[in-house]
């Protein structure tokens, strides 16, 4: 991450504000800094959003292309992450310097959009065995502002929320190859299911406790973060908004420990379980503010901000 | 000859426009928190961001006496292309626009201001669609303006194309699809406040008793570019300001 200074003074600051639960902000220890959210700002992309939490500001494209799918896995699309951090977020990052961060982050991805629990790739399933989409999934990380994977997973849930597949009209099948049409209809496309899409929640160590959603100064007083990913709930991206009885709990799909320093058990059960607490609320509030900008956006209100805000 | 028919028989060009016209440029200054200058511009579909960051020291391999370094990087987002770029930068095209951009901003920069230093200028195309290195060079400079850099100028880059209709007619501000119908693209990096051109860059031929119609053409875009930055600068600086502040301070 970007190199950031501190005194000794401001470290402690810092940690005695996460003792009295009363961040330098003023959050509370379980509190998230506001969020920004708009979808489909990129017209050649299939799918896009832009999230811009607090500082930190994340833009994530989705491209779609037709591939042929794994021989061990016929029935299923794939999935390919790539983060690309921009120079605009620090200097160090010009040429080759964010690769390193990049690369962290898109295995992250991978592997919390691993489970057929988180994301079922068989709805990426164009003819089985022949055809499949392969969707390719790039982030573009324009400013750091500390928690950087939370941010991500949030815009790209939110981007595959976005994701118009065009729909197939007809598939011919030419002595094994296949040929396909695709529709020229712009509103003839598929949406994804992404209910279950995975969320990341960065839970980081200050002193004794554990916050969320650390500020760039708070990263840097944290020996160990943990990075928990759960999936999502039906519930929260349904229009009806009838909440089944049938709910269904969080599952974790990637823990990642970074840092220098360790864990007892019983912390380490306590923040994961915190963790799994902020996906679900975190999952809510991205479901509820989707909801609205696809109604918005069937209505015709939706004004397109882009970064002119 | 090619592109023949990128005017239609009324005057008008494949996205409406007339010849002369530009596309719309929307554009903010000071997007980001971090960098020391920020610029978002978008000319049509062709969405550029832009930071700067310095003059701060410069490293020991960079370091000049006589004046200040200035450093640029050009980069495309992976999807901002039709097809999807492997790379967003690195390959060849990005690093020549890279060199381009260097060029045409050293020469509006006051270099010689800050010896033994650096200025970062890094340009990141978000969706292309024709003209990106002219939207790039646009977005820098209302950075810098941003970052409180000394400029002798504003320096403002348009491209310009040339119809072969019943009347050979020069187009401002290429797009996309006019770039793909293979015509000339002349494109021009000019200081409009004295009249002087930083970087001058054609592609295909043409013949000589049209370069200056197409020349000028793409002169005219920029000192048109110029007025809707200067416009831009000036709003973003007034912006916060009410009369009572003007009064008191």
């Amino acid at each position: 991450m970007a190199n950031l200074l501190l005194s000794p003074l401001e470290k402690m600051y810092i940690l005695h504000g996460v003792r009295d639960d009363c961040r330098s902000d003023g959050r509370t220890n379980i509190d998230y800094r506001p969020m920004e959210l708009e979808t489909d700002v990129v017209s050649h992309a299939s799918g896009s959003a832009r999230l811009r939490l607090a500082n930190t500001d994340i833009l994530v494209g989705v491209k779609t292309e037709i591939d042929l799918p794994n021989n061990d896995q016929p029935g299923y699309g794939k999935l390919e992450f790539f983060v690309d951090c921009s120079a605009n977020a620090t200097p160090e990052f010009e040429g080759r310097g964010g690769e390193q961060l990049a690369n962290s982050i898109s295995n992250m991805m991978q592997k919390a959009y691993q489970s057929s629990d988180a994301f079922d790739l068989k709805q990426l399933c164009i003819f089985e065995g022949k055809q499949c989409w392969k969707l390719y999934i790039d982030i573009l990380i324009l400013e750091c502002g500390g928690n950087l994977c939370d941010a991500v997973s949030l815009a790209v849930k939110a981007a595959l929320y976005n994701t118009r597949l065009p729909s197939v009209k007809t598939a011919l099948l030419d002595g094994g190859n296949v040929d396909l049409q695709l529709s020229d209809d712009p509103y003839d496309n598929k949406l994804l299911n992404v209910d279950l899409a995975p969320l990341l929640v960065t839970l980081c160590k200050i002193g004794d406790k554990f916050v969320v959603d650390p500020s760039a100064e708070e990263e840097n007083c944290s020996v160990i973060s943990l990075i928990v990913g759960a999936t999502g709930n039906k519930t929260n991206y349904n229009i009806d908004n009838k909440k089944n009885e049938s709910c269904t709990d969080s599952k974790c799909t990637t823990i990642v420990m970074n840092g220098s320093g360790s864990l007892a058990p019983k912390t380490l059960k306590n923040a994961i379980k915190q963790g799994i607490e902020a996906v679900q609320f975190l999952d809510q509030a991205l479901g509820q503010a989707l909801l609205r900008e696809r109604r918005e956006n069937v209505t015709m209100k939706k004004y397109s901000y882009g970064f002119l805000k | 000859m090619p592109a023949a028919d990128l005017l239609s028989s009324q005057g008008l060009r494949l996205d409406g426009r007339r010849a002369n016209e530009l596309r719309r440029i929307r554009c903010k200054l000071g997007v980001f928190t971090q960098p020391d200058g920020s610029a978002y511009l978008e000319q049509g579909n062709t969405k550029v961001l832009a930071a700067v960051y310095g003059p701060h020291q410069a490293s020991k391999s960079k370091s000049s006496s006589d004046g200040v370094v200035v450093n640029c990087q050009y980069s495309m987002a992976t999807f901002s292309t039709g097809e999807r770029k492997n790379r967003p930068r690195g390959d060849r095209k990005s690093q020549e626009i890279s060199l381009h951009l260097r060029q045409a901003l050293t020469a509006a920069i006051k270099t010689e201001l800050y010896p033994r230093s650096q200025i970062d200028i890094y340009v990141e195309v978000l969706q292309a669609d024709g003209g990106t290195f002219c939207a790039g060079v646009n977005a820098a400079t209302l950075a810098l303006i941003d970052a409180g850099i000394p400029l002798r100028a504003y320096v403002c880059a348009c491209s310009a194309s040339m119809a072969w209709g019943a009347r050979p007619q020069p187009l401002v501000d290429v797009p996309h699809v006019e770039e793909a119908a293979g015509g000339v693209v002349l494109t021009v990096a000019s200081l409009p406040n004295t009249g002087s051109t930083a970087l001058l860059e054609m592609s295909h031929k043409l013949h000589m008793d049209y370069f200056k119609m197409v020349f000028s053409s793409a002169v005219q875009g920029c000192r048109d570019i110029e007025v809707i930055l200067d416009r831009a600068v000036r709003d973003h600086l007034a912006e916060g300001w009410t009369e009572q502040d003007t009064v008191t301070v």
